[in-house]
């Protein structure tokens, strides 16, 4: 008991430290698994507090980037500290801070809902006395109180998220680290957890998340990096990254798939940037109704035109391409 | 470990007396380093309470099962006048041993097999506790320590079976009971690493049970004595660890007259398989959940 107590010193007194100005600092961090250089020297740091987003392709390197930060994979290179602490060096420090999401749910599929808390919670040390009413009001904040007794496997899919978001609360981690946490949901389950991962943010919890939703992502990021091939190709909040890499407004023209290639020749000069796909050209401007003028002036008559503001989907695919990723 | 965390004050009075705060995380990884691999093995326990009606009817079941088809049916084939084939002892009596070694292996390739798969892919249930304080070694530890427990359990049943059958004749018999625990683990351990090495399921378990276990169960001494078996079969013997936890059993069970020298190799060659497969489970587990 002395040694522990003597541990929560030293944590508190760390807290003092200028160690927590950032609770976690990658310097050129780098994984390679044989020949493929999965995540290729990226540096970052994330403040107490902030909601910061990995968007990036399949196979950018971002659940990677999440097994290293969440201490169970060890990086190749490069420097990494969570809480002022070296996962490599120091595991199940670094663990006990952090509450964890994974991309699969690995929930004990034959133990009850609330057994799933508790037992989670035996590994972090925490005694019943604690655990059972943190159980409780974890349930509630999951919406999940009528499910206590239920088996898991009876559970839907959004449920059983819910239940790992609430597993990961147990021992009331300041991290919480959430790998595609709304991947395979339907809107209203998606919302629902938005809402649940909001409220935390409200409570002062850093939050690292990754996505390819971009809506999740301009919904709950202050900041992310764009990632793609184990690279950073972009950093900022949401608005930034959209007045750095796109333009306020974009024009979507249709003019039938066989018309739609050649038409860029005719558009030249509208807009800042014009973009030709298969199914629509996309002209990015700063005002979308005038480029439309400017359509129409030419004399050309697209079947539909659409005028919406630039999105973080179209910074995106900007900067990770539209080529599938498979 | 029953001890509550003291609430703070700020949290008394604002959300009431029932708030109550988790530890600093310094304190659970000082906890997990010291006690996790007994919090995993609470885990598994709690998931084998979920089938814990199969394990009691195993543990009583079988034995009874056994002991009446082989102990009693069998042996009235058998020729019991012979007084030296069966070191003097009855039939019943020196079959018990084995079967009760036998079960725990049966057992043992059973609890370290599936579960273990299920662990690393199927339902993935050792990552929960990876992304926890806990260590690797300390899942591979904890679900061994569980396995234990159940071995312990099933081998006290079985033999409180025997004892009532009146097969244990010497005031040792007990001493079986730890027998059958250690051949359990010497012949699961280093199943078990091999079930975490095992990446993709084409029923390997399926083959073990019908070419490992089922000959080691037949040809370890079991049903006759082993130096009866021509030498072409008996090194099948030598290599079980039924065979060398049986012979230990029937030392305890019956005085079974054996070189002393004979009962110390049972007992290294069943403690030297233990060691080494934990050694390569542990090296398996790290491996596997850090990559």
């Amino acid at each position: 008991m002395s040694n522990e107590e003597l541990s929560r010193n030293q944590s508190s007194s760390q807290t003092q430290g200028d160690q927590m100005q950032y609770v976690i600092t990658a310097e050129n961090l780098t994984k390679t698994y044989g020949d493929v250089t999965a995540v290729d020297g990226i540096s970052f740091s994330v403040p107490a507090g902030e909601a910061f987003g990995l968007l990036g392709p399949n196979g950018a390197g971002k659940s990677t980037t999440m097994k290293m930060i969440g201490g169970v994979s060890q990086r190749t290179s490069g420097s990494l500290s969570i809480m002022g602490l070296d996962p490599e060096s120091h595991g199940p420090e670094v663990r006990a801070h952090l509450g964890v999401v994974p991309q699969q749910d690995n929930l004990d599929e034959e133990l009850r809902v609330r057994d799933n808390l508790l037992v989670y919670g035996r590994y972090f040390g925490l005694p019943m006395s604690y655990l059972r009413p943190k159980a409780d009001e974890l349930l509630e904040f999951a919406q999940l109180t009528d499910k206590a007794k239920s088996k898991v496997d009876a559970l839907s899919g959004g449920m059983k998220r819910r239940l790992t978001i609430a597993r990961s609360l147990i021992n009331e981690p300041r991290i919480l680290l959430l790998d595609e946490p709304t991947t395979g949901l339907d809107p209203q389950a998606r919302h629902i957890l938005w809402d649940r991962l909001f409220r935390l943010k409200e409570q002062g919890v850093t939050l690292i998340l990754t996505t390819h939703y971009m809506d999740e992502a301009e919904q709950l990021c202050d900041r992310l990096i764009v990632v793609d091939k184990g690279r950073i190709m972009a950093e900022g909040s949401p608005a930034s990254l959209i007045r750095e890499y796109s333009t306020r407004e974009v024009l979507e023209l249709r003019f039938g798939s066989e018309r739609n290639a050649t038409i860029g020749a005719e558009l030249e000069g509208i807009g800042e940037r014009l973009e030709t796909l298969p199914d629509r050209v996309l002209i990015y401007a700063h005002d979308g109704e005038a480029a439309l003028e400017q359509v129409s002036a030419r004399g050309l008559r697209p079947v539909t035109s659409l005028v919406r503001r630039s999105s973080l989907e179209d910074v995106f695919l900007r900067l990770t391409g539209r080529s599938l990723v498979d | 470990m029953t001890e509550q965390p003291s609430p703070s004050v700020a949290d008394a009075g604002s959300r009431g007396p029932a708030m109550l705060r988790a530890h600093s995380p310094a304190v659970s990884a000082a906890r997990a380093r010291r006690w996790g691999a007994f919090y995993y093995a609470e885990q598994v326990l709690r998931v084998m309470k979920s089938y814990g009606w199969t394990i009691v009817m195993y543990g009583v079941g079988q034995p009874v099962a056994y002991l009446f088809a082989m102990g009693v049916g069998l042996a009235t084939l058998v020729d019991t006048n012979s007084g030296t084939a069966f070191g003097g002892v009855s039939y019943l009596a020196f079959i018990a041993p084995a079967l009760l070694i036998s079960a725990a292996v049966m057992t043992a390739a059973n609890e370290f097999t599936f579960p273990v798969m299920d662990g690393f892919k199927w339902r993935r249930v050792y990552y929960g506790p990876h992304a926890s304080p806990l260590t690797p070694e300390q899942i591979a530890a904890g679900h061994i320590m569980a396995v234990t427990l159940r071995f312990l359990l099933q081998s006290a049943i079985y033999f409180a079976v025997v004892a009532l059958f009146g097969a244990s004749p010497s005031g040792w018999g007990w001493v079986s009971v730890l027998v059958a625990t250690l051949a359990g683990l010497s012949f699961g351990l280093p199943l078990m690493a091999y079930a975490a090495s095992i990446k993709e399921d084409k029923g390997q378990f399926a083959m073990v049970m019908r070419f490992i276990v089922t000959p080691l169960f037949l040809f370890s001494g079991t049903f006759f004595p082993l130096d009866s078996l021509p030498l072409v079969v008996r090194w099948i013997g030598w290599i079980s660890p039924i065979w060398h936890g049986t012979e230990l059993g029937r030392v305890f069970s019956y005085g079974y007259d054996e070189s002393p020298l004979l009962t110390i190799l049972h007992i290294v060659f069943l403690v030297g398989l233990a060691v080494a497969g934990w050694m390569l489970t542990k090296r398996q587990f790290v491996r596997r959940l850090g990559q």
